[in-house]
């Protein structure tokens, strides 16, 4: 349903414990231009993380939602052409409510997320380097939770793949457009009612 | 320049993400990246503590690696060091940000312990709702997915709440 085909071939060989040659090099690329864009965008300093979440400087909402109205239009495009697939996440409605609440909680402590922790310790700021031994600690402590996890949380809710379009049994060439352009309103709005 | 505009910036990431789909067949995405390297940690440590995770996990198909996202992430820390190195915008050796310094004062083992006990939760969360700001927050919602829609929203109004239950309305003229 989400998928006209697989567009790009996946090989079958099982993955290298080690990702080397091109692939790896084209990732190490890809992250460095993605670094290098979040530092420009000043969204690794913890004062303008925390400003996103205290709602004083629009920042951090600015760039993601116009990394969403740019990435959806072209990634939308591409499958439309069969030049690339969907990677949708399940919906668990119980694991997503639970799991966002908690990430939010961390996220005010610690500021720097996963992708934005690399962009701070980058630059230089060091209280990172704890953050990020808390994420790995974090990531033990969920293998130690996953069993009751997978028997509880996780089975809350359980809706499969699911998209926007389908849930409001729209074709995604009427509501992505559409929505493109509401996510565009928005960023009107906000660049005209926010000082930052 | 130090700071480009957002809209640039974001542009920029939404772009990128049309390479990262077209030539990888890759979402940008980061959890994975700790979680690997958190299983890989401990089967170098603990072996047998380990067997009965990696295993249930090796049925799904996801064997820890250095993979993709590993890269990602490894790249992530070079672009920042380039991008702050060569407009003098670095931050070097900081280790108690402005905002926090207010509320908490300068001591630095307190704001290592809220980093670190930030980032446990963070990570639960992350894994929780299998994925975080990057994998859900833009690759997810960008490709409309309602999972996505659900774990962010939640996941600001709970930062928000925490945030202004941390620094109050007072915080805001210190960021």
């Amino acid at each position: 349903m989400t998928d006209p085909g697989q567009a790009v071939k996946e090989s079958s060989a099982p993955p290298p414990a080690v990702l080397a040659g091109r692939k790896a090099l084209m990732a190490v690329i890809f992250g460095t231009v993605f670094g290098f864009l979040l530092q420009k965008g000043g969204v690794g300093k913890y004062n303008v993380l925390l400003g996103q979440l205290l709602l004083q400087d629009f920042t951090v909402a600015k760039v993601m939602l116009t990394a969403i109205v740019v990435g959806m239009s072209g990634v939308f495009t591409l499958h439309h052409f069969a030049k690339a697939n969907l990677h949708l996440q399940p919906t668990k409605i119980g694991a997503q409510i639970i799991g966002g609440t908690v990430f939010g909680i961390g996220f005010a402590l610690i500021a720097y997320c996963p992708g934005t922790g690399p962009v701070a310790l980058g630059q230089g700021s060091w209280d990172v380097l704890f953050g990020m031994a808390g994420l790995i600690a974090g990531s033990h402590l969920f293998a130690e939770m996953s069993g009751w996890l997978k028997r509880t949380v996780e089975t809350w809710g359980d809706q499969g793949k699911v998209m926007l379009p389908d849930l409001l049994h729209l074709p995604r060439g009427v509501f992505v457009p559409l929505f493109a352009l509401i996510l565009i309103i928005g960023l009107f709005l906000l660049e005209h009612f926010t000082h930052h | 320049m130090k700071v480009w505009s957002p809209y640039v910036v974001g542009a920029g990431i939404g772009i990128l993400s049309w390479f990262t789909f077209a030539t990888a067949d890759k979402p940008i995405g980061i959890t994975t990246a700790f979680e690997y390297s958190a299983a890989l940690t401990e089967q170098a440590a603990a072996p047998e503590v380990t067997q009965p995770y990696i295993e249930a996990k090796a049925k799904d198909g996801k064997v820890p690696k250095i993979d993709w996202e590993w890269m990602l992430v490894l790249g992530v820390f070079i672009g920042a060091y380039f991008s702050s190195k060569m407009s003098g915008d670095r931050a070097p050796g900081e280790q108690v940000p402005g905002l926090w310094g207010w509320r908490f004062g300068t001591s630095q083992r307190k704001r290592h312990a809220g980093a670190f006990l930030g980032g446990v939760i963070m990570m639960l969360g992350a894994r929780i709702a299998q994925g975080c700001t990057s994998g859900h927050a833009i690759s997810g919602i960008l490709q409309l997915s309602l999972s996505s829609w659900i774990f962010a929203p939640v996941m600001g109004v709970a930062g928000m709440a925490v945030a202004f239950l941390i620094y109050g309305k007072e915080g805001r003229n210190h960021v």
